[in-house]
């Protein structure tokens, strides 16, 4: 297989694959990037969590060079965005919350367009054509145009598209913004599959906390276009506050009077012990490991037999709330807005 | 990173211009995906089709007596078919705003715009395509003629000339739909000012009938409507003479004024319409 490098002067490597700073992006009054930063290190799933209207989409255009940023700097491979917008392209895949591929067009002639258009013989177009229709179960569906293909095929085409031209970096805006849960997971599938096999760094924004997690080592959150929080995903976690401690006793009759236990013991800072009769658990938040040593050692000195212990940190959706003050909704598109304002611009 | 470089373009500087090779070979892969899409909606082709047939039955038989005298068809049909010519390639020009504009509601154009390649290669590729129709267009409207009784009475080359000048016209008119349908909301919004624009200048030109019944300023206009000077060229070349009564100008001055008007509307609109094409977000 012949390949096209799109990214002959890639650094060395452990370097940063996207740096941003201070980028602003206006609308009239609306500002959709007020001043962001963030890094996405070579190799790794940067998740950029936000709501609606974050800034999300606005970020992924001026990155990929479809805007261009009022303020602000951002680095892509090295090269910047507003006086290198070609090399940028030529560094780049992007996969937009809705399907970019001409729905006319069948899976087929879609890659091999796209081949054709970076600069593959069009032997080597055909032959890249079939191994992503062939990688992304894709090869049955090959003839039949793009607008007959289920929603998963759908982004399953546009990842291929993607990874033509084994671009360095690759942005996933809301990559599975619309579709069910099952199709869902078969897309988080193929992009994990993608950054273990292919080596692309991947910036990826997505307004579910449950996809952050699944994809991106590290997470980005933004909320009316500025950085509110960033860091591991589980440090971001722990950061938000306590875990929460699930004790499973061997005797459900034994929930009550553990929870009961707990709450005389009066260990300092432990309150708000509680049954949860569903799984059969008592659940103590907890802020401290001395918390949980302390927990565990009054249950043993009155007797009750556990069969299980664990702690859950907090989901990001409590995360997201504790740190905006807002909770998360996921009801509309974030681009369908974030359209109306540029067009209100334009 | 170790794979060897392939592509010519990125061997050197990654933020070298394009060469005119990759130019080419963008607008051909993109010219190929509009022919897909016409093969994959064949109705798209219908303008083209049907139109050249429709007019020439409807003119010649509906207006072609009242015009010329009962009996005296075929010398309207020699006149009707050059001024036909004109009026396709502005009709078949006009699909172009819609297709531009209904390409910009899709995720494709992001796609397009996120690549290394020329932004201005896909609007060539669409107007490669477009004057593919207009030939699948002037084709039919001369069978048609042929049919009817069209005689051209100079030469081949003569007729290829007026041809190509139609073809050249209808280019530069693809930019003005270009840039309407780079500028409006929706493909009925670039429908129905396309056809504010073409109604006026359609029928306020010597297309149809000669202007000479026509109230002064009226002939005023259609004096320098770049379609009567493209019908009037198309006219002399094919017919070599015309009685003074029918065209407006001699056959220099009408080229002459088709290409200056092909050239001024291109020298403006294309700018301007490749500059809307890259801003637009």
């Amino acid at each position: 297989m012949t390949r096209t490098n799109h990214y002959p002067d890639k650094p060395a490597g452990g370097g940063n694959a996207v740096e941003v700073r201070g980028l602003v992006k206006h609308y009239g009054e609306t500002k959709a990037l007020d001043g962001v930063d963030l890094d996405v290190k070579e190799g790794t799933v940067l998740g950029v969590l936000g709501p609606n209207g974050a800034g999300k989409t606005t970020l992924v255009r001026c990155l990929s060079t479809l805007l261009v940023p009022d303020a602000g700097s951002a680095f892509v491979a090295g090269y910047d965005v507003v006086k290198q917008p070609r090399a940028i392209r030529r560094t780049i895949g992007l996969t937009g919350q809705y399907a970019s591929v001409d729905e006319k067009l069948s899976g087929f002639e879609n890659l091999y367009m796209i081949g054709r258009l970076l600069d593959l013989s069009r032997k080597d177009a055909r032959r890249r054509a079939d191994e992503l229709l062939e990688r992304f179960s894709l090869t049955e569906a090959a003839k039949k145009a793009a607008m007959e293909y289920s929603g998963g095929m759908r982004r399953r085409l546009d990842l291929a598209a993607s990874m033509i031209g084994h671009p360095a970096v690759l942005y996933l805006d809301e990559p599975t913004t619309g579709l069910d849960p099952r199709t869902r997971n078969e897309v988080w599938d193929e992009v994990q599959r993608m950054v273990r096999e292919e080596r692309v760094t991947v910036l990826l924004t997505t307004q579910y906390m449950e996809e952050a997690e699944q994809l991106a080592g590290e997470l980005t959150v933004i909320d009316r276009g500025r950085v509110v929080a960033g860091g591991k995903v589980d440090e971001l976690k722990a950061k938000v506050g306590g875990r929460t401690l699930q004790i499973r006793p061997v005797a459900t009759a034994d929930l009550h009077p553990m929870a009961g236990a707990i709450a005389e013991a009066g260990l300092d800072g432990v309150s708000g012990a509680r049954v949860d009769e569903a799984t059969g658990r008592v659940l103590v938040p907890i802020l401290s490991d001395e918390q949980l040593s302390g927990v565990v050692s009054v249950l043993g000195a009155r007797g009750f037999t556990i069969a299980g212990i664990d702690t859950k940190l907090p989901s990001l959706d409590e995360v997201f709330l504790a740190i905006t003050g807002q909770k998360m909704s996921d009801s509309v598109p974030e681009q369908a807005d974030e359209k109306k304002l540029e067009e209100v611009a334009a | 990173m170790t794979t060897a470089t392939l592509n010519p373009a990125v061997a050197g500087d990654a933020e070298a211009r394009l060469g005119l090779r990759a130019n080419v070979r963008h607008i051909g892969a993109l010219a190929r995906r509009n022919l897909l899409q016409i093969k994959k909606d064949p109705e798209s082709m219908f303008d083209a089709l049907l139109m050249p047939i429709i007019f020439t039955l409807l003119f010649t038989f509906v207006f072609g007596g009242a015009m010329f005298g009962k009996g005296n068809q075929q010398e309207y049909v020699n006149y009707l078919i050059p001024g036909l010519m004109a009026m396709m390639g502005m009709n078949i020009a006009m699909a172009v705003g819609t297709g531009v504009n209904e390409d910009f509601k899709k995720g494709v154009m992001d796609r397009f715009r996120s690549m290394p390649i020329s932004r201005s290669s896909v609007l060539i590729g669409k107007i490669v395509v477009e004057i593919g129709r207009m030939m699948v267009a002037v084709a039919i409207l001369l069978t048609m003629g042929f049919i009817l009784g069209f005689e051209v009475k100079t030469s081949v080359p003569e007729l290829l000339a007026a041809i190509g000048l139609a073809l050249v016209f209808g280019a530069a008119l693809m930019w003005i739909f270009i840039l309407l349908g780079l500028s409006l909301n929706s493909p009925q919004a670039v429908q129905g000012m396309a056809m504010l624009v073409l109604m006026p200048l359609q029928f306020g030109s010597s297309i149809f009938a000669p202007t000479s019944s026509m109230p002064g300023w009226l002939e005023g206009f259609t004096k320098y409507n770049p379609l009567s000077n493209l019908a009037d060229a198309a006219r002399l070349l094919t017919q070599g003479d015309m009685p003074s009564n029918l065209v407006q100008h001699s056959l220099g001055t009408s080229v002459l004024w088709t290409l200056l008007w092909a050239f001024a509307i291109t020298a403006v609109t294309a700018p301007l319409a490749i500059r809307k094409f890259r801003s637009k977000t």
